[in-house]
């Protein structure tokens, strides 16, 4: 995908939340840091062109809910940040990229311990398939079919300088190299990963 | 991080690290369900040779809210009246199967030699006269918000390495006995603060010209230049010691009375480890004073241990080798 | 027993001679039989046989960590064929009978001569004066009193102890160690060290003071008094000048405090836990002067054997001391010989012969000539080995030299005669 596809994608899913949702009445948006953050800053950015008003916009932090901190070296944690009590709240999980669906687990464990929302629902820029837990996304900007041992790297301009989605195969991976932890990257990597990496 | 035994094993960016960390862990105790999945499974054992309420219960609090298995040892008085060597306590607790060891204890360095003789991770809760690592760790923490507070663009100008840059700190008391001056010192050196000893000369620790910090016997000198200053306790007991002639004598030299209260910078910042002499070495004044960040430094004691906690036991263990290591003292 | 003949020895300053040992005595090698047993010496340096003012041998009390046999066993290991046990052992040798007792633990062992220190105080408690004139005129004839462990620090009782000891010739060995400056839980060096790790301070003039005094004493008495374990630049001053206005003061070092440094503690390793405590480099300099120019006049070992488990606590509450018989003479070679600061015949004075005078022993440290004891150490100036801890007769382990690389002298001790080691 590149800028463009990514932007139209955006809008997109921005309008499938309101639809769904039936206004932005209610709706909070949590980026799942780092990049599902950015989106979905850039999801509220949309909405509010819509609608007219400002969606709150927080991250949660899934790191000391993982299920795979044992089999790393100790974990850098992110930022959480509730703009506003999250009880009642239709809640949206923004990521940038849906695959084992692990991750997500963790994030609803996460919003499980800060307060009750009246639903939680999920937006991905990009489904790449390969789920190992019952998961699926309400909204996602594109499905990607891959086989499990390619890469999927979302790059956002916020953090990485450009806009893009791209597929690498673990041999013509930039400067990759196949992990001692296989599963890390392929079968249960839905985590956070180095810039770039998919998740 | 394998153990945490002494500040001066911390690198400004770990330092960096466990504080913002310890930001995060501070909003739990806000939250309905306190508790974090992190350490699920993992089991602590604070082994404390000596009393230390506020010390344990802080640690204990913070491992149970990272979901950590959090046990009591006293071991007050036990090992030498009992015969028992501090080796044997402490090898027989590790056999336990535990993973991480909260070790406080009367003496210096004995962390540090319990680190030699097993496998899992070792922190200082205080060690005698020696270090107080996750104190000075909690006085940083504190401090930082103070000062962010105070110049809330601080934090974004320079990154986090500029808070402390160009601050100075007076410590004032019986820093020869202190194990939170030596690791305050440590720390906030790496931190990059200007820091300021200030005893009476029985009370400066032996060799103190080679500490990274400077050091004065008369405290109302520095006074008006500190951006905080840390108040230690005095035990009484020093007195009879002869380090002092009187509790008179020693207020009107080196505690924060009234007069200096008034004498401070606006704003500075007044910390004490606890527990506090009042009337002696803080006049209730300064103690309760807008800028007193006594309670503060309380608070944060959970968040720090938190913080530290995960960053020691919150991944993989690297490989070990033997179960038990060859002891160090043979 | 046979005799034996060992050729072409160097007798450290008296040049190349054989020696024959016949009946527990040195004979004329001329007089050599065809049955002699020949142990050839060729390269070797032969010594008076080593004499320790200072050695602690645990029994009665401490079997755990030491006994007779164990003890000098490790002394014939070190090329010593005296020990002097000092009094600290449970009961404590205060008494004449005490004393005979411990002669007869060494006589039955049987590695080394032993001569039972006295106590000065009943119970080393420093109140009351031990039976010394009994201890005196016993079979044993102590000579030697101490209280080693504890300083004499109440000046009347110490002027009193010279006072009375003047009678029979005795000595008393202080443990100069002022209470008040450097109290029991001293345990490092006063200085930077113990200001950053937090260890109670034992500053240089807790000695001194108590050395100056005592040289005052000495000298206002007539009597003699003998310094233990001297640590420090500024106790050696004091000595020298004690010495050049005549007063009858002597002083021992320990191997340790020849070559040990404060640094030594900085991992918190109770092995290296020992009182008095190491010093920092200049004051070992100064030891090493003061033994080289005879300021100091013995080295002694304080050979302070511990069971594994009392040296197994914090720093602060382990046992003081560390081994020593088997390591001394290659501490004093290290530090001495081969840095040119001593002779080989001013090693025998320091290890031998001057030890034996300060304990008034007549069978000790005596010329290796004709007719005399054959008490005989015989040396390798030039090997080296490892130091390792379990390679020991000792019962315990507290070896501050285990993994260093020293110099392995002793090759074989004879006392009375006897062969009581090998190489």
């Amino acid at each position: 995908m590149d800028a463009d596809q990514i932007a139209r994608a955006c809008a997109r899913m921005a309008h499938q939340v309101l639809e769904a949702n039936r206004g932005a009445a209610g709706l909070v948006l949590l980026g799942i840091p780092t990049r599902g953050v950015h989106l979905a800053s850039r999801l509220a950015a949309a909405m509010a062109q819509v609608e007219g008003e400002r969606i709150p916009v927080g991250s949660l932090d899934i790191t000391l809910y993982r299920d795979d901190l044992r089999r790393n070296p100790t974990r850098p944690v992110g930022h959480t940040y509730l703009p506003v009590p999250v009880d009642d709240a239709v809640v949206v999980l923004v990521d940038d990229v849906l695959f084992s669906g692990r991750t997500v687990r963790a994030a609803l464990d996460a919003l499980g311990d800060i307060g009750r929302p009246r639903a939680v629902r999920l937006a991905v820029l990009v489904d790449r398939g390969h789920r190992q837990l019952p998961i699926r996304a309400d909204h996602v900007g594109k499905n990607l079919p891959t086989a499990a041992s390619e890469r999927v790297s979302v790059r956002l301009e916020e953090s990485d300088g450009v806009n893009e989605v791209t597929i690498a195969r673990p041999s013509d991976a930039d400067g990759a190299t196949p992990s001692s932890f296989p599963s890390e990257r392929t079968a249960d990597a839905d985590g956070a990963a180095a810039p770039g990496e998919d998740r | 991080m394998r153990h945490l035994l002494s500040a001066a094993d911390l690198s400004l960016s770990e330092i960096t690290e466990i504080l913002d960390l310890a930001e995060e862990m501070s909003t739990v105790q806000d939250r309905p369900v306190k508790k974090l999945p992190a350490l699920r499974g993992r089991t602590v054992v604070n082994l404390f040779f000596e009393d230390s309420t506020r010390t344990r219960s802080s640690f204990e609090i913070a491992g149970k809210w990272l979901s950590a298995d959090v046990i009591n040892v006293s071991a007050k008085g036990s090992s030498m009246s009992k015969g028992e060597s501090l080796r044997d306590t402490v090898l027989t607790v590790a056999a336990m199967g535990v993973d991480a060891l909260v070790i406080r204890h009367h003496a210096s360095g004995a962390p540090w030699q319990a680190s030699h003789w097993i496998d899992a991770h070792v922190l200082n809760a205080g060690d005698g006269t020696h270090e107080h690592p996750t104190q000075a760790l909690l006085d940083a923490f504190t401090l930082r918000r103070h000062f962010r507070s105070a110049d809330p663009s601080s934090a974004e100008r320079n990154g986090q390495a500029s808070d402390f840059t160009g601050k100075t700190i007076a410590i004032v008391g019986d820093l020869t006995h202190s194990r939170v001056a030596r690791s305050n010192v440590l720390l906030l050196q790496t931190l990059g603060a200007e820091v300021v000893l200030v005893a009476p000369p029985t009370l400066m620790p032996s060799g103190v010209d080679s500490w990274p910090a400077a050091n004065t016997t008369d405290f109302d000198e520095v006074l008006g230049a500190c951006d905080a200053v840390m108040m230690l306790r005095v035990q009484r007991e020093r007195m009879s010691g002869g380090y002092f002639p009187s509790a008179r004598e020693y207020t009107i030299g080196y505690g924060l009375t009234r007069a200096r209260l008034g004498a401070l910078r606006p704003g500075a910042a007044i910390c004490h480890p606890g527990p506090m002499n009042r009337g002696l070495e803080i006049s209730a004044d300064a103690a309760d004073a807008a800028n007193s960040l006594i309670l503060d430094q309380v608070a944060a004691g959970v968040s720090i241990r938190m913080s530290v906690l995960y960053q020691i036991l919150g991944g993989a263990e690297e490989s070990v080798a033997s179960p038990v290591r060859e002891a160090a003292v043979r | 027993m046979n005799d034996v003949l060992i050729t072409g020895a160097d007798l450290a300053g008296q040049g190349r001679a054989d020696l024959l040992i016949r009946d527990g005595r040195l004979v004329d090698p001329a007089d050599a039989g065809v049955d002699v047993e020949r142990m050839d010496a060729d390269g070797l340096i032969a010594l008076p046989g080593l004499v320790d003012l200072h050695t602690h041998l645990r029994e009665p009390g401490r079997e755990d960590a030491e006994t007779h046999d164990s003890g000098t066993r490790a002394a014939a290991r070190g090329g010593f064929t005296a020990v002097l046990a000092m009094a600290n052992t449970t009961p404590v040798t205060d008494t004449a009978e005490a004393a005979l007792h411990i002669a007869a633990l060494g006589r039955q062992a049987g590695h080394a001569q032993v001569i039972p220190v006295g106590a000065v105080t009943k119970g080393l408690d420093g109140a009351e004066l031990a039976e010394l004139g009994l201890m005196a005129r016993s079979a044993v004839q102590v000579r030697v009193f101490s209280d080693d462990g504890h300083c004499i620090s109440d000046a009347g009782l110490m002027r009193r102890a010279l006072e009375y000891i003047r009678a029979f010739d005795g000595v008393i060995a202080q443990h100069a160690q002022d209470p008040r400056l450097a109290g029991a839980h001293a345990c490092c060096h006063e200085g930077e060290v113990s200001g950053r790790l937090g260890l109670p301070g034992w500053p240089p003039a807790a000695e001194s003071t108590i050395v100056a005094r005592d040289v005052q004493l000495a000298a206002l008495t007539g009597s003699r008094v003998h310094v233990c374990h001297v640590s420090t630049a500024e106790t050696v001053d004091v000595l020298r000048w004690a010495k050049a206005r005549g007063v009858k003061i002597t002083a021992e070092v320990t191997p340790h405090h020849l070559l040990l440094t404060t640094d030594e503690v900085l991992g918190y390793d109770p092995t290296f836990k020992v009182n008095p405590p190491l010093r920092p480099e200049e004051h070992v300099r100064a030891l090493q002067d003061g033994l080289a120019d005879g300021t100091i006049d013995a080295v002694a070992t304080d050979h302070a054997p511990h069971a594994r488990h009392d040296k197994q606590h914090a720093f602060a509450e382990a046992a003081f001391g560390m081994v020593g018989l088997e390591s001394a003479l290659a501490v004093v070679v290290e530090t001495m010989v081969d840095t040119g600061r001593l002779s080989w015949s001013g090693v025998a004075q320091r290890t031998s012969v001057v030890p034996a005078r300060i304990a008034r022993l007549s069978g000790q440290g005596r010329p290796l000539s004709v007719g005399e004891p054959a008490n005989v150490t015989l040396v390798d100036p030039t090997a080296r080995a490892v130091v390792d801890a379990d390679n020991t007769a000792s019962l315990s382990r507290n070896n501050p030299w285990h993994g260093r690389e020293l110099p392995d002298p002793v090759v074989a001790t004879f006392w009375a005669g006897r062969q009581t080691y090998r190489r």
